[in-house]
């Protein structure tokens, strides 16, 4: 057990779990509204761990769409996290025991994935553990307290919660971008690509989870080509 | 038809942790290709960035709000306030702007 890297995890955590209680808080609401029941709500969050997931599946849920339909939409939504388990397979330590592997797996997601890509070499699992102790807490409660409270909510509160989760990505972007041009790039360009395929005719067609994968690939494989990382990895 | 809502929530979350858990478990060796390193650098920045703009236009009651909020966001991070400082001043502004167009 590691615990210095634990109680790191555990405070680098604590933004991310507050965050997550915005928009868990939001889903919990949407969940009630469509019809499920307040610990079908919590489950989900729960056994997901994923805000763009969850609220793509809860539309399918409503329209009484397909099982094949809700388990595609989570593969294609869901795929960017194939990268970040791949990207994150390089961080920990090449001896990490296979079941440490396991967990740390449950707990990929786009903030906890950012925390820990942006430590100095490599990453002892306890980190992610000390994240993910708080932040899944943050985020199955955010659920609860929003599934319970949610109609006692006015509308234009609702509203303004809504951007709290693109606040936390911009967070977790804009300061690496700010000492990188390379960053600044990849994220410039990401965004004037998703906006072509938002905006131009024919491309507006292709569903939100096809144009983030993309999207992602062609970017990152440019800059990739463009600006090859420097090995500048600290070896531990 | 009927569908069982735990069948539904089984498949999401079996899906979802299949995605995270193959790559990390599977993947031990260290990838030398500089390519694919610098590639797996760059696809957190490329990811979040396509699902934040445009989607965050969209985000919230108006579009004008949700620019200002995109707005103040992008600042605030700039300046390298913290997760929950950056979410909370982007809902804060949306909650102000959204105020000030009712009385327009």
């Amino acid at each position: 057990m590691d615990s210095e890297s634990f109680r790191r995890g555990l405070k680098d955590g604590i933004p991310i779990a507050l965050g997550y209680f915005a928009v868990s808080f939001t889903f919990g609401i949407m969940a009630v509204s469509c019809g499920l029941t307040i610990w079908q709500a919590v489950l989900i969050s729960l056994t997901n761990l994923t805000s763009a997931g969850q609220f793509a599946g809860l539309e399918i849920i409503a329209a009484g769409g397909s099982y094949m339909e809700i388990a595609l939409t989570q593969l294609i939504i869901n795929l960017r996290y194939c990268l970040m388990s791949f990207s994150l397979s390089q961080k920990l330590p090449r001896d990490c025991a296979q079941g440490h592997r396991y967990v740390v797996a449950f707990g990929i997601t786009d903030e906890i994935f950012g925390i820990s890509a942006s430590q100095e070499g490599r990453i002892s699992p306890y980190y992610n553990y000390g994240a993910m102790c708080v932040a899944i807490p943050g985020w199955t409660i955010g659920t609860l307290v929003g599934a319970v409270s949610g109609n006692l909510l006015p509308g234009f509160v609702l509203s303004a919660l809504g951007v709290a989760i693109y606040g936390m990505f911009l967070a977790v972007i804009i300061p690496p971008a700010k000492h990188s041009r390379a960053v600044l790039g990849v994220v410039i360009g990401a965004m004037a690509v998703s906006s072509l395929f938002a905006y131009a005719p024919l491309l507006n067609q292709v569903s939100s989870g096809f144009v983030i994968i993309i999207t992602t690939i062609v970017v990152a494989g440019v800059a990739a080509v463009l600006c090859p990382v420097k090995e500048e990895r600290h070896e531990s | 038809m009927n569908h069982n809502v735990y069948i539904y929530i089984l498949l999401m979350a079996g899906v979802t942790y299949l995605i995270r858990m193959l790559p990390i478990t599977l993947i031990k060796k260290d990838i030398t290709s500089s390519f694919i390193r610098s590639f797996l650098y760059y696809v957190p920045y490329a990811c979040l960035a396509a699902m934040t703009f445009p989607a965050i236009l969209s985000a919230t009651g108006n579009t004008i709000s949700a620019a200002a909020g995109f707005v103040v966001a992008l600042i605030a991070a700039y300046k390298e306030k913290s997760l929950i400082t950056v979410a909370l001043l982007a809902c804060l502004v949306v909650f102000l702007v959204e105020r000030v167009l009712v009385l327009l």
